[in-house]
C-alpha cells in the first residue's frame, strides 16, 4: 500500500475541487409588488385536500381548484362552478348545469364527468359526503355540462354538502386525477381555480408558489366568502412558512412579507401598536375549544363521572389561562356554536359548581386510579387547558395523570380504545374550527355512534336517530328543536365539554386591501402595494 | 492516497450500517403512528388499517429494514410519506442552506476564534488573556435563539441591513445570498468561536513553553513568525480536531438557528419530519448527516498529514 503524504494530499484535493462543478438552479424573476407574501399557519406537506382534513392543505385548496357551490360570510350556499340548478320530486331529483368558460389549468374544458367523480371520491373520505352517497341512488353525468343527483330518500343537506366551506372541501378535480383511491394521494395536481400551483418552486417546510391562472372566468357577482367573483389582482402568491411566531412577526414589521394568518396572541399589542399593521377577524366564529372524555373507560365509562366534569368547568377560567384577553374570546354554551344558525343554550348547566362535582366523583365510585389526560405541550391552546383542567380534576377529587406529548403523539394515543394502563387514555383536549360544528351533521362531537363515534366514542342510539331525522328534515324549524334535542342529550351525556370559543385575529400590512372574510384565507381580491 | 482514501471509506460501510439500523428500530419504538395522522379525524378503524397496509407499516419490522436497506443500497432514500416527494430531493432542496450556513459559521468561528486564542495564550495572564476568556464563557453561555433574536432586532428591524429570515441561493447572486447569512451565521458561530478560541489558547499554551520557541526568539524571529509559524501550526493538532468535531456538530446543531431564521435546511427538515413521523425522511436524512459526520472525520485525519509530514497512513 502506497503511503499518504501531505504533497500527494494537497494534489489530490486541488484536483477534486477542480472536478467539483455545481449547476446553479435558475431563480424566478419577480415584480415585488404583484406577490403577496404569506405567512401560513403550518406548513404544506400534503397536497390533495380529500386524502387529508389538514387546515393547510384546504386553504391550498382554496387556491388551486373550485368548487360547485361556495359559502358566503353569513353561511349562505350559493353556485359557484355551476350556473343552474334544478330540483323536482320533491327533493329527490336534482340537476346541476356548469357555468360556461370553466377550464383546467392544462386548458381542457371542465366537464359534468370531472364533477361527479370528484364529488364520489370527496363522499367517500368527508363524513357529509359519506351521508350524502348514502342517501344517493344515482350520481352520473348527463351531457358534458349536465350531472344529475337521484336521491333514494329525503336528504335535506345536499346543497349545504356540496358548499361544505372547510375539511373536507368537495373541490373539483379532473375525472381522471378524482379516480384516485381516496386512500392514496392524487399524483397530478390540476384544478380549475384562480391560482396555479408551481411544483418546481414547492419546498416543503419553506415556500410554496402560486401563480395567476390567467383563464380563469369569474363569476359576475361580489365577492363574499368562497362565493361570488374570484377576480386575482396579484401574479404571485408566495406562502413562507417561518415556524418561530417572533420571526414571523419580525418579518411582517420589516416589510419582507405582507400577512402573518395566524399569529399568537400574545403578539397583538406590537402588531396593533404599528401603524404600517392592521388585524383582521378571518372567521368572527372563531375556534371551539373541547375536553372529551373516553366513554369506553372508567371512570368516564360512567355518567356520573362525567357529569363531574361538566359542572367542574367555568369556561372563563380556561379562556382565561389560555387566551387571556377578553375580546379574543367568548363563553359559550351552545355546542353547535355561538354565531352560528343552530345556536342554543338547552341542556347546558348553570355554571361551575365544584361542590357538585366532587359529590359527582364520589357517587360515581371513582376507585383513586389515576386519570390519564393528553396534553400536547406543542399547542399552546389546548396545553394551557389540560393545566386549568388538572387542577380543577384534582379539586374535586381525580388523580390526575397529566400525560405530556407533542401532539403528533396525541393523534395516534388518541385512537387507542385499550385501558390508560395500555396506552389507552381518560381525557383529552382538541379544539375545532366553528364550520366544523356548525350542525349535527358534520359535528363529530355529538356522534353516538359507538365504535364509529370521534375518538371517546359516545355510544346513545337516540342522539344518532335524531342526527339522521335532521338531516333528512328539509323543515327549519323542526331542524332547530331536533338540534337542540341533540344538545340536551349531548349534554346529559356528556359528550364533551366546551370550554369556549375564542377567535384569532389574522394580520397584515396596511398596504394590503381586499380580505375576506372566510374561515379560510383566500387570496383573490387582494392587492398589494 | 486514493487507495488510503478508498480503504476509509469502504470502513464506513459497516458504521452505515450499524448507523441506519439502529434508527429504523429507534424510530420503530417512538410512539406514534404516520397512518393515523393521514387518515384525520373522521377516520374508522378500517381506514387507518387500509393506510397501514398502503404504506407497508404492517409488514414484520425486519421485512421492512430488509426492503428500506435494499432500496438504500439501490440509492432510493425512499419517498415521503406525506409530501410524496423523493427524499433525495428533499435533501437535496435543503442541503445548500445547510451547507452554506455551517461553512460560513465555522469560517467566522475559526476566523475571529483561532486569532483570539493565539493572542490570549501570548499574553497569558494580562487583561487580553481576560476579555478573550471573558468572551469566551460568555459565547458558550448564550442561548442561541436569544442571541438570534437580539441580533434580528438590532441589524434586521432598529437598522434595517440585513434580511429577518429567508434564504437566497448562491445563484440569485453572491450579496443577496451573503444577506441572508450573514445574522444565522453570526449566531451559529460564537459558540464554537468560544470553543476554538479555548481550545488554541491551550494547545499554544503548551507549545509556547518548549525549548524551540524560546531559540526561535532568541535567534531574533519576530513574535508574529514565532507564533504563526512555528507555534500555531504545531498546536493546531488539537484545534483541527475541535474544529472538524464543531462541523459535524454545526450540521446537527443548526436546527434552532433555521428556524429563528426560516432558513431551508436539513435540521428543519429533521425535526418536522419527526414531529409528523415521516419515517422515510427521518431515515434518509440521518444517514446523510452520519455519512457527512464520516467523511468529516476522514478529511480532519487527512489534515494531520499536510499539519504535521511526520505523521504517514
Amino acid at each position: 500500500m502506497s503511503q499518504l503524504s501531505r504533497r500527494h494530499f494537497l494534489t489530490g484535493t486541488a484536483a477534486a475541487a477542480a472536478a467539483l462543478t455545481v449547476r446553479a438552479p435558475s431563480v424566478h424573476a419577480q415584480k415585488r409588488d404583484s406577490t403577496v407574501r404569506f405567512v401560513p399557519q403550518a406548513d404544506l406537506k400534503v397536497l390533495d385536500p380529500i386524502w387529508t382534513t389538514a387546515y393547510i392543505t384546504r386553504n391550498h385548496g382554496y387556491l388551486v381548484y373550485d368548487t360547485l357551490f361556495g359559502t358566503d360570510e353569513q353561511l349562505r350556499v350559493k353556485p359557484q362552478m355551476v350556473e343552474t340548478w334544478s330540483v323536482a320530486a320533491r327533493g329527490l331529483r336534482w340537476s346541476f348545469r356548469l357555468r360556461d368558460g370553466l377550464r383546467w389549468h392544462d386548458g381542457q374544458p371542465v366537464v359534468a364527468e370531472d364533477a361527479v367523480e370528484s364529488i364520489k371520491r370527496w363522499g367517500r373520505r368527508d363524513p357529509l359526503g359519506k351521508l350524502l352517497l348514502a342517501h344517493t341512488a344515482k350520481l352520473a353525468p348527463v351531457d358534458r355540462k349536465t350531472f344529475a343527483l337521484e336521491l333514494a330518500q329525503p336528504f335535506a343537506l345536499v346543497l349545504d354538502a356540496l358548499g361544505k366551506p372547510s375539511s373536507n372541501v368537495p373541490f373539483i378535480m379532473p375525472a381522471r386525477v378524482a379516480a384516485t383511491p381516496d386512500t392514496e394521494q392524487i399524483k397530478e395536481l390540476v384544478g380549475s381555480g384562480p391560482f396555479r400551483f408551481v411544483k418546481d418552486e414547492w419546498q416543503p417546510g419553506y415556500q410554496v408558489v402560486y401563480v395567476r391562472n390567467p383563464d380563469y372566468v369569474p363569476r359576475r357577482d361580489a365577492p363574499s366568502g368562497s362565493t361570488g367573483a374570484k377576480k386575482v389582482a396579484v401574479e404571485r402568491v408566495v406562502w413562507r412558512y417561518i415556524p418561530d411566531a417572533a420571526t414571523a412577526a419580525a418579518a411582517l414589521e420589516a416589510g419582507e412579507v405582507d400577512w402573518w394568518e395566524l399569529p399568537p396572541v400574545d403578539f397583538m399589542p406590537r402588531i396593533e401598536a404599528n401603524p404600517a399593521l392592521t388585524t383582521f377577524i378571518l372567521d368572527p366564529r372563531g375556534t371551539q375549544g373541547w375536553i372529551r372524555p373516553n366513554h369506553l373507560q372508567p371512570p368516564f365509562d360512567r355518567k356520573a363521572a362525567r357529569q363531574a366534569l361538566l359542572y367542574m368547568v367555568d369556561q372563563r377560567q380556561y379562556l382565561q389561562g389560555v387566551i387571556g384577553q377578553p375580546r379574543y374570546y367568548r363563553t359559550c354554551a351552545a355546542l353547535f356554536s355561538c354565531g352560528g344558525p343552530w345556536e342554543s343554550t338547552a341542556g347546558a348547566p348553570p355554571g361551575q359548581d365544584l361542590a357538585k362535582a366532587a359529590g359527582l366523583v364520589k357517587a360515581s365510585g371513582y376507585d383513586g386510579r389515576p386519570v390519564v389526560a393528553l396534553d400536547a405541550t406543542d399547542i399552546p391552546l389546548v396545553h394551557g387547558a389540560a393545566l386549568v383542567a388538572r387542577e380543577l380534576m384534582t379539586q374535586i377529587g381525580f388523580t390526575v395523570d397529566l400525560q405530556a406529548m407533542d401532539w403528533s403523539t396525541v393523534v395516534a394515543r388518541r385512537a387507542k380504545k385499550d385501558p390508560p394502563a395500555q396506552g389507552g387514555w381518560n381525557v383529552l383536549f382538541t379544539w375545532w374550527i366553528a364550520s366544523d360544528v356548525i350542525n349535527p351533521a358534520v359535528h363529530a362531537g355529538v356522534s353516538g355512534g359507538g365504535a364509529g363515534a370521534w375518538f371517546g366514542w359516545p355510544e346513545n342510539a337516540e342522539i344518532e336517530r335524531l342526527r339522521l331525522e335532521w338531516v333528512r328534515t328539509a323543515d327549519r324549524s323542526r331542524q332547530k328543536q331536533l338540534a337542540e334535542q341533540i344538545q340536551r342529550i349531548a349534554y346529559d351525556e356528556v359528550m364533551y365539554i366546551p370550554f369556549g370559543q375564542v377567535v384569532q385575529p389574522t394580520a397584515y400590512r396596511r398596504a394590503m386591501t381586499g380580505v375576506l372574510r372566510f374561515p379560510a384565507p383566500l387570496f383573490w381580491n387582494v392587492s398589494v402595494g | 492516497m486514493l487507495a488510503e482514501v478508498g480503504r476509509r471509506l469502504l470502513a464506513t460501510v459497516p458504521v452505515m450500517g450499524v448507523v441506519a439500523i439502529a434508527v429504523f428500530g429507534l424510530l420503530h419504538v417512538v410512539p406514534g403512528d404516520p397512518a393515523v395522522i393521514i387518515a384525520g379525524d373522521y377516520a374508522t378503524a378500517e381506514d387507518v388499517a387500509r393506510i397501514r397496509s398502503k404504506l407497508g407499516l404492517d409488514r414484520p419490522f425486519l421485512t421492512q429494514v430488509e426492503i428500506w436497506l435494499s432500496s438504500v443500497v439501490h440509492g432510493d432514500l425512499g419517498t415521503s410519506i406525506f409530501s410524496g416527494l423523493p427524499v433525495a430531493t428533499l435533501i437535496k432542496q435543503r442541503a445548500e442552506a445547510t451547507v452554506a450556513l455551517t461553512v460560513l459559521a465555522m469560517l467566522i468561528s475559526i476566523g475571529v476564534g483561532v486569532p483570539l486564542g493565539v493572542l490570549a495564550a501570548w499574553r497569558q495572564g494580562s487583561w487580553i488573556d481576560r476579555i478573550v476568556m471573558v468572551l469566551a464563557v460568555s459565547g458558550f453561555s448564550m442561548p442561541v435563539f436569544w442571541l438570534g433574536f437580539v441580533l434580528v432586532y438590532a441589524f434586521a428591524i432598529s437598522v434595517p441591513w440585513l434580511p429577518v429570515q429567508g434564504f437566497q441561493p448562491l445563484a440569485g447572486g453572491v450579496w443577496a445570498f451573503l444577506r441572508h447569512l450573514i445574522l444565522p451565521a453570526v449566531t451559529l458561530s460564537v459558540v464554537y468561536m468560544a470553543l476554538i478560541a479555548r481550545m488554541t489558547r491551550a494547545s499554544m499554551l503548551g507549545v509556547l513553553g518548549e525549548d524551540y520557541i524560546r531559540t526561535g526568539f532568541a535567534k531574533g524571529l519576530s513574535p508574529s513568525r514565532v507564533l504563526l509559524r512555528h507555534a500555531l501550526k504545531n498546536a493546531s493538532l488539537p484545534v483541527v480536531t475541535v474544529i472538524g468535531l464543531g462541523v459535524a456538530l454545526l450540521i446537527g446543531g443548526a436546527v434552532v438557528t433555521e428556524s429563528v431564521f426560516a432558513l431551508p435546511g436539513l435540521g428543519r427538515l429533521t425535526v418536522d419530519a419527526i414531529v409528523r413521523r415521516d419515517y422515510p425522511v427521518i431515515q434518509g436524512v440521518i444517514l446523510v448527516v452520519s455519512a457527512a459526520y464520516v467523511l468529516i472525520n476522514l478529511v480532519v485525519d487527512l489534515l494531520y498529514v499536510v499539519l504535521d509530514p511526520r505523521i504517514r497512513f
